[in-house]
């Protein structure tokens, strides 16, 4: 059962307080986007070994979203930042690519 | 013969006899004896039957690798089946039964499968069982059943009365168990300031280290764990258990722990068992070592046993078991020799498998005058029921030829010893085979990694190789001290205690024995006692092609029954290496997984289970409804009436009493588990419009609007009606299950895509308790109440009002979910039961009368209103409900519109909604399919349609339905053939589904 920490309260606690929220940073595609767009939006997710970003909602907790930067393999949690953004923070990318040099980054 | 000897056992006290029995016969035995020793010490060596043959089995081992002895303890309710003999501590009155045979352990009929064992093979179950086909339900699987298997499942209906409990641990270091590695390292955290805790699986401290007979420190091993116990326990920073066994090492540090509180003392208060969830920043595993069995014909018989298991009884129980020939590849062995003899037991031979045996213990064990013979194994284990004798060959031979045959009651063999890395493996250690000491043992550079991506587990001991007591202290105090010094703490672990221990030489990799034994030997030879696992079945898997050892293992079952390969799992994959011609280190292991040894299934659940199992939620008037015959329907957690029965009533008629009661005076609804999320804020409309397919920044204060929400799938997830309280404040309504999911949804969308608007949600669920009052005369109820204005111009229908109540402050909703004149009535939760009674009060003689979810169900069936989960099942749009009128055509966006545009989604052949008459007035039974002639390509028969709703209305004095039907809506008055049950047909015809009030005049009322 992982620990996180979440950024908004800054309580670290158990998986169970947390709620998963699947891939982090989509796009959305509303109507008038294309097939292919729309279908990738909805269906199509990542799923690597190795670094990934998740959406986490501290539901027994505060309440709010975060986006979690993990390591599917190792379990490892480079970090944890508010889900008010549309990218991974340059403090993040730079925690993983220290850590995982062999990283291709985010995208 | 097993018996008990005259004097010594450290851990028995003679003064103390307990009684006990086993199958109902009467023997006793001494405090501090595990139910093993006490069988053991009067003679009873046979203890159960072989899960497939059914051959006699009687103890192996003396701890929790146990895979033989197993037995059900206790009576009825408290029956447990499959414990351990070994594990069990004695007490008076323990009950006993041995399993697994028919219709006798002495005598068992199934045996027979034991004279035809090529019958059971590896893979038997898939080659035998193929065919005929019909064959397996009705003769294989019963005989199966009858003869496989270890103990019988508690009763069904029984219920286990002990209690079990959940606790929540914290620590710096938390060191799993507590032999002499284990007290070294917690002493060296817990001196260095570290929060130390401190788990072992057994009664007692020091794990095998006095049966061992090292001295540490100048002192028996017995004093310096006394000692270092009471070190322990003097230091604040470090608490101890006893009987707690390290189960799981998990994600990020999290350990669960099961400690058997109270197993050996029925009837005292408090919990039986207590199962602990452990967050610590660095585990230690000091979880000892393994000794491994030989693999030689005949290893499996009642009375050939582990070297060191022998010498444990011998040490701690005084028990023997008689004459016994020892059989070693090592030197260790030895020791039980030694240990007998100074007994005054008699040992006639000790096999080494080795060429030479000239180490410090086989010396002493020549000094004591007992033979050894180097170069030599068992050819054959003689006897029926216990061993009677043994046979030895050359170990290099065939064994087509015995040396020598002695007479002997027991063989006591040792094939080296394998780390418990059990726990090191759980969260990804990684092992490395060591050649030298023939074992895997953890790679302390690939340890199990924690949050922060470094290492959070490190084994202390013969757990992380370290056999001999020298090197284990040493090595365990370097790891009690690193641990504590990651935690942070900075104190002086001091110093590593020292031990002497005789040097070992190295011992010989022998897997089976004699090194070429012939078919007829190794069909004899058992890996995995429990699962009656032979060397010639995982050789025969080898031969068939399975080569992973995953593959072998689940084809074979080696390693799968309840003590999960203990003592097999080395062996048999050093077997498989073998026949694969490959080292070993290339087959690898099989997984480890949780939980250590097998834990009851009470302590996982805990306290959860009756009452306790989940919370409950009760509106305000949930007492009243409990009074007043209310038979409850679960929904989430609430729990709602779904009618209230009256003295001689069934279900059915209470259900009609209530729907014609509301239809015709009044009916009143506890409604207060309808979802109440306040949404307020500059762009509170503007946040709605994109979660309604309706348009909603267009409502007016004061006034109400009926919207529904889609997925960006564009299903319908939930529907309600929308209160616009003022200028940015709205108060929206969602269905009683989905008030929590609802609220999340909107919080999602709010944090994670548009925050930058500025709104503000709130779940007002349970500040205030709702009621319908519905039917004909809901106003005039009303009305006598006083406070407000509720007459048709004031408050017309979909309007709402604030104001006073009966002197309650009120928010009055002209709604209606029936079809009939209704108002819900919001009041705070706190005047609910209040205002409750006051409406049952003043309505007495206008005929008011609750009604449960039963009655609200018929009642907007009736009227043709869809429910969220009848009419939707995640896959449904609004269109296909003939909603399209609550679809927004102006706006640009909202959740759900690209979804709907998609071509599957404006498929003109989708199932749609319309109402459903049977011919015969029958109520269809729920979810049942129409029928069209033809079968599709799975051979089923062909569908275009299927009832999402179904009832009897009692207004109308016939059954009634919705359903899903292919281009239903235009196909009125079309008759569709439904399946009931046994191959039924019931004929339905297609009409609208609003039955009741057609033009709404009731509604408007």
């Amino acid at each position: 059962m992982l620990l996180l920490t979440c950024p908004h309260c800054g309580v670290t606690a158990e998986e169970t307080e947390f709620a998963p929220g699947g891939e982090a940073h989509l796009k959305r595609f509303g109507p008038g986007s294309d097939d292919d767009a729309f279908e990738a939006y909805m269906f199509n997710r990542k799923n690597p070994m190795g670094v990934h970003f998740e959406r986490w909602r501290h539901a027994y907790g505060c309440g709010k979203w975060f986006i979690a930067a993990r390591c599917t393999v190792t379990l490892e949690v480079f970090g944890t930042y508010p889900a008010q953004t549309t990218e991974p923070p340059a403090g993040i990318v730079e925690t993983i690519k220290a850590k995982r040099p062999e990283w291709e980054g985010y995208k | 013969m097993s018996r008990r000897l005259a004097s010594g056992g450290r851990l028995i006290d003679r003064a103390r006899p307990l009684k006990f029995t086993f199958n109902d016969q009467h023997m006793s035995g001494f405090a501090g004896d595990t139910l093993a020793s006490a069988m053991l010490g009067r003679g009873q060596v046979l203890a159960g039957r072989s899960f497939k043959y059914h051959r006699p089995r009687g103890v192996v081992a003396s701890g929790a690798e146990e895979p033989n002895a197993l037995v059900g303890l206790g009576k009825g309710e408290r029956f447990e089946p499959n414990q351990r003999t070994t594990t069990t501590e004695l007490f008076d009155g323990l009950s006993a039964t041995s399993q697994n045979h028919w219709p006798s352990l002495e005598f068992d009929l199934l045996a027979a499968n034991n004279l035809v064992p090529q019958f059971l093979t590896a893979g038997f179950y898939y080659k035998t069982f193929l065919r005929p086909r019909a064959f397996w339900k009705h003769v294989y699987e019963p005989i199966i059943r009858r003869s496989a298997g270890l103990g019988r499942a508690p009763d069904a209906e029984s219920r286990d009365p002990d209690r079990y409990e959940l606790v929540y641990g914290f620590a710096d270091v938390l060191v799993i168990g507590g032999g002499v590695a284990g007290l070294q390292a917690a002493l060296a955290a817990g001196r260095a300031g570290a929060r130390v805790m401190l788990w072992e699986q057994t009664a007692h401290w020091g794990g095998r280290a006095p049966v061992d007979g090292v001295e540490i420190d100048g002192q028996p091993a017995d004093s310096w764990i006394k000692s270092a116990v009471e070190a322990l326990e003097g230091m604040e920073n470090v608490s101890l258990r006893l009987r707690c066994m390290g189960a799981g090492v998990h994600d990020h540090g999290y350990v669960l722990g099961n400690e058997r509180v109270a197993d050996h003392l029925p009837g005292a208060s408090g919990p039986r068992q207590r199962l602990w969830r452990v967050r610590a920043d660095r585990v230690i595993t000091a979880t000892g070592a393994i000794e491994r069995p030989l693999s030689f014909a005949g290893n499996d018989l009642p009375g050939v046993m582990l070297a060191s298991a022998v010498r444990d009884y011998v040490v701690n129980w005084a028990v023997s078991p008689g004459r016994t020939v020892v059989v070693t590849n090592n030197d260790d062995a030895y020791r039980t020799a030694i240990a007998l003899k100074e007994a005054g037991e008699d040992v006639p031979v000790i096999a080494d498998a080795r060429d030479e045996a000239t180490g410090a213990l086989p010396q002493k064990a020549r000094d004591l005058g007992i033979r050894i013979m180097t170069g030599t194994g068992v050819q054959k284990v003689k006897g029926g029921k216990t061993v009677t004798g043994v046979a030895l060959c050359r170990i290099d031979s065939d064994g087509s030829t015995h040396t020598e045959v002695l007479d002997c009651d027991a063989v006591a063999m040792s094939g080296g010893w394998s780390p418990v890395v059990h726990l090191w493996s759980h969260c990804g250690g990684k092992l490395i085979w060591d050649d030298a000491q023939a074992f895997f043992r953890p790679d302390p550079d690939r340890p199990p990694l924690g949050h922060d991506g470094a290492g959070f587990v490190a084994c202390a001991g013969a757990a992380s190789g370290a056999l001999g007591a020298g090197d284990g202290l040493a090595d365990a105090h370097a790891a009690g001290a690193a641990a504590a010094r990651d935690t942070g703490a900075t104190g002086d672990a001091g110093h590593p205690a020292r031990a002497e221990a005789p040097e070992e030489a190295p011992l010989r990799q022998v897997w089976i024995m004699p090194a070429r034994a012939g078919y007829a030997l190794r069909m004899k030879m058992w890996l995995d006692f429990q699962n009656d696992v032979k060397v010639s079945d995982v050789q025969l898997a080898a031969r068939e092609g399975y080569h992973s050892v995953e593959h072998t293992k689940r084809y074979t079952t080696l390693g799968m029954a309840t003590d999960q390969g203990k003592l097999s799992n080395i062996n048999g994959l050093a077997v498989l290496s073998d026949a694969l011609d490959q080292p070993i280190p290339a087959t690898g292991t099989t997984t480890f997984r949780p939980p250590y040894t097998p834990i009851t299934l009470g302590a996982i659940s805990g306290e959860a289970k009756g009452d306790l199992f989940q919370p409950l939620r009760r509106t305000p008037m949930h007492d009243w409804h409990a009074a007043n015959g209310v038979h409850w329907e679960p929904v989430g957690q609430w729990r709602r009436p779904f009618a209230y029965l009256r003295a001689g009533e069934d279900v059915h008629q209470s259900v009609n009493r209530e729907v014609l009661n509301a239809r015709s005076n009044i009916g009143l609804l506890d409604a207060s588990t309808l979802g109440k999320i306040l949404v307020s804020g500059p762009d509170a409309g503007r946040f709605l419009d994109m979660l309604y397919t309706n348009m909603m920044s267009t409502l007016r204060p004061g006034k109400c609007r009926y919207g529904l929400m889609c997925n960006e799938n564009g299903f319908l997830m939930d529907d309600g009606v929308v209160a616009r309280l003022d200028e940015q404040s709205f108060l929206v309504h969602t269905t009683s299950g989905g008030a929590d999911h609802i609220h999340g949804w909107m919080e999602d969308w709010l944090q994670c895509e548009w925050w930058d608007w500025k709104v503000h949600t709130v779940n007002l669920t349970e500040q205030f308790a709702q009621i319908a009052v519905v039917g004909p005369k809901a106003r005039a109820l009303l009305e006598r109440l006083g406070g407000m204005d509720l007459s048709r111009e004031a408050l017309p229908f979909m309007g709402w009002a604030e104001g006073t109540l009966g002197g309650v402050r009120a928010r009055v909703f002209r709604i209606s979910f029936s079809g009939e004149l209704s108002f819900e009535v919001a009041v705070p939760a706190a005047q609910g039961r209040a205002f409750w009674d006051m409406l049952l009060h003043q309505g007495r003689d206008l005929g008011v009368m609750p009604y449960g979810t039963e009655a609200l169900h018929i009642l907007r069936a009736e009227k043709g209103f869809i429910m969220i989960g009848d009419e939707t099942d995640g896959t449904v749009i609004p269109q296909d409900l003939n909603l399209n009128w609550a679809i927004s055509k102006k706006k640009d966006d909202f959740l759900g519109k690209r979804g709907m545009e998609r071509v599957a989604m404006t498929d003109p052949d989708r199932w749609k909604l319309v109402g459903l008459e049977t011919l015969d007035g029958s109520v269809l039974p729920h979810g049942a399919l129409a029928v069209v002639e033809g079968v599709n390509a799975n051979g089923q028969a062909q569908t275009e349609g299927r009832v999402t709703s179904s009832y009897y209305s009692a207004t109308l004095g016939r059954g009634i339905a919705m359903a899903l039907v292919r281009r239903g809506p235009d196909r009125m008055g079309e008759v569709l053939r439904f399946a009931g049950a046994h191959d039924a047909r019931i004929e339905a015809r297609i009409v609208d589904p609003v039955l009741h009030d057609k033009d709404g005049e009731k509604l408007h009322g």
